[in-house]
């Protein structure tokens, strides 16, 4: 019964009446400061989502955008001021202690948050009413990396038997670090890990990092990295001749990531990131890419695939949640939103149905093997979704 | 213990690296030794050289290399028109306000340069920029090597302009005794502004050296300026030797403690040693009386 609702709803959009006929829906991202270049992507994902939740659900939505700065007290008080302001759901916030912040505020303001992007895992761990999170916890999306690395031997026929880790020291590196320590031993994946190298995300020179590395002979390097530390570290292992049998980020953002690309040219390809994605294959995702393309023309939809994809999800959840509610009130809003069930072809992000466990969270989101072929991040693996053939060991630094 | 190719490395690497240092410290105890004047606004100074090197790049396709000639012209002209028409009239005023004076200058080039440039980093891609000299088993890498002789050459320009020049003499002078410079009649605000020009010069020579080792962003400033004061605090303030000797000094130490600690302990070793150093030697290596 509750299947054949969904279908219908799916198949039969139609307009909601005149009482509630807008979601005002507060999207609140780091557009300026350290993360804004994320946070820009990730809006981009919002602009793209009324005009094509109208089209889809019949609903229409009204976007209250706010900038946190990138700053955790920023983000506290905006989300303060968008409730404020009327918003009757908050949509963000990429950061974890920017999203537990504004979870606070939204749990003692009764106004439901979904929450985009952020993997801290004590987000959904707090007993909230109000919080809901398509995204997967950080040990999730650690393990799913590693247990992709598996896959990624057995469709090359080749493993390495050492690996050298190294990863970024923040709180998000070192609780990827934490996680890999604990999960690698149960894993019984072919290669021992001979040495841990943690080093700054802020690192403007990794030539020593990188010499460490090379010193151990390691067929493998196993990365958490962000950003610039990453393009930092790939050009110093050039320099350095170092060409181990593949670079895999088991989860950490970097490698996939625009700047990476363009930045290194030739040198960006062939690293490997196992991470959460969009689902190529779905229609949705056709129609949410063009749609982007249409908007932002300059931009590669490829490059904003995470970030854009989890945001526009999120937009969807708050408006089929309107459309099943038929109400603005929160509380119904709450309601409906606990009740979702999305069907995993109707979402951008990869994963299964969307549906909220009892602590708020969505299991099964999924990772997949993305590799940058040619200048650009391809899904490998797994073979349902592939669009590019993994490439192997990587061909050694000329 | 790593094999001793990579320790070679790594010192080879940091003794280069230091060099580049060096010269950016250079700037800073140039300035402070003469004017008096605390640069707080040093690594932003350097930023924007580095943008404009990435700008040439892009815009002209010029080598970094060959942008330092006139990005050290134009920086010279600047530092120059900004002591004379503007930091002089507070040469005076009590050194608390004209330390703020230096840091809302820093803030304003480094909020300048994120609402000209956003917060994205930006690098140029010379065709040489991954390749190294291969010297047995030592990988050096090239990039580092120019650079490094890049600031050598300019350290040794610097020097030869204050030892045979009657300017750089007359500067001397001013920076041994101001106030016998003015009883002799030397135009003190004048050979403060060139000092200041020059130091602003050797920061853009090294910015157009540095922009091809590391990536640039707004926010690169401040870690330089405090990179600059711990070289010249452990070179000895106000000695260009020193300064060239303190950058050396951290290049060459946090390579050893990166390879042979944990890379993390680079960051740790270069304030160590300067603590270390302010107990035992509180003038610097090359500070007053050993000049």
């Amino acid at each position: 019964m509750a299947a054949a609702s969904t279908l219908a709803m799916y198949a039969f959009p139609r307009r909601l009446g005149a009482e509630t006929a807008k979601l005002k829906v507060g999207v609140l991202l780091p557009r300026s400061g350290l993360q804004a270049l994320i946070g820009q992507s990730c809006q981009r994902g919002a602009d793209v989502a009324p005009e094509l939740l109208r089209q889809r659900l019949g609903v229409d939505i009204e976007l209250m955008n706010a900038d946190t700065e990138s700053n955790v007290d920023t983000a506290r008080s905006r989300a303060e001021r968008l409730i404020e302001q009327g918003a009757q759901v908050l949509v963000g916030a990429f950061d974890s202690g920017h999203t537990a912040a504004i979870a606070q505020v939204a749990e003692q303001r009764g106004v439901p948050h979904i929450v985009n992007i952020a993997a801290a895992p004590q987000i959904t761990e707090q007993g909230y009413k109000f919080v809901f999170r398509n995204f997967p916890p950080a040990p999730e999306i650690g393990r799913n990396g590693l247990v992709l690395l598996g896959d990624i031997f057995r469709e090359a026929k080749v493993a390495p038997k050492t690996a050298v880790f190294m990863h970024v020291n923040d709180t998000f590196g070192q609780a990827m670090a934490k996680g890999v320590a604990a999960l690698l031993p149960k894993l019984s994946l072919p290669f021992k890990v001979v040495d841990t190298i943690p080093y700054d995300p802020a690192a403007k020179d990794l030539t020593v990092e990188v010499s460490r590395a090379k010193a151990t002979n390691a067929e493998l390097l196993l990365l958490v990295c962000r950003l610039n530390d990453a393009i930092v570290l790939r050009r110093e292992m050039v320099k350095q001749r170092w060409s181990p049998m593949g670079v895999v980020s088991p989860g950490s953002p970097g490698l996939y990531e625009e700047q990476f690309s363009k930045g290194l040219g030739k040198y960006g390809d062939n690293c490997i990131s196992n991470t959460v994605w969009f689902n190529p294959k779905n229609q949705i995702t056709h129609d949410f890419a063009a749609a982007f393309k249409k908007r932002f023309p300059k931009d590669e939809f490829a490059f904003h695939g995470i970030n854009a994809s989890y945001t526009f999800d999120a937009v969807l959840i708050a408006a089929d949640a309107f459309k099943r509610a038929r109400s603005t009130d929160p509380k119904a809003l709450a309601e409906a939103i606990r009740q979702t069930n999305i069907p995993a072809t109707d979402r951008v992000s990869f994963g299964g149905p969307i549906k909220f466990n009892a602590k708020g969270q969505v299991d099964g989101n999924r990772s997949v093997v993305i590799q940058n072929l040619r200048g650009k991040p391809t899904v490998v693996l797994p073979a349902e979704l592939a669009e590019g053939k993994l490439v192997f060991p990587m061909p050694k630094v000329s | 213990m790593p094999a001793l190719p990579y320790v070679a490395n790594a010192v080879i690497s940091g003794t280069l690296t230091g060099i580049v240092y060096g010269l950016m410290a250079l700037g800073l105890s140039a300035i402070f030794g003469v004017v008096r004047q605390v640069n707080f606004a040093h690594g932003e100074l350097m930023t924007l050289a580095m943008y404009g090197a990435v700008g040439a790049f892009q815009g002209l396709a010029l080598d970094p290399f060959l942008t330092m000639i006139a990005a050290a012209m134009v920086f010279g002209v600047f530092g120059y028109v900004l002591q004379r028409g503007f930091l002089n009239r507070f040469i005076h005023r009590p050194e608390h306000l004209r330390m703020l004076l230096m840091i809302a200058l820093a803030i304003i080039i480094g909020n300048g340069l994120l609402l000209a440039f956003g917060p994205d980093a930006r690098s140029v891609q010379t065709s040489y920029q991954l390749d190294s000299f291969e010297l047995g088993p030592l990988l050096v890498d090239k990039v580092r090597v120019y650079a490094a002789i890049a600031a050598v050459v300019a350290t040794a320009l610097l020097a030869a302009f204050f030892r045979l020049t009657l300017t750089g003499k007359a500067i001397r002078a001013c920076a041994d005794n101001p106030i016998g410079a003015r009883v002799a009649g030397l135009p003190v605000a004048h050979l403060y502004a060139v000092t200041f020009g020059l130091g602003a010069a050797s920061v853009a020579v090294a910015g157009c050296a540095m922009v091809q080792l590391i990536d640039v962003t707004p926010g690169l400033g401040p870690g330089y300026t405090l990179l600059a004061f711990v070289i010249v605090i452990v070179g000895g303030l106000g000695s260009m030797v020193g300064a060239l000797l303190g950058g050396l000094a951290i290049g060459v130490s946090e390579a050893l403690a990166g390879l042979l600690i944990t890379p993390s302990a680079k960051s740790m070793v270069s304030f160590g040693l300067l603590v270390v150093l302010l107990l035992v030697r509180p003038q610097g290596l090359m500070g007053p009386g050993r000049r």
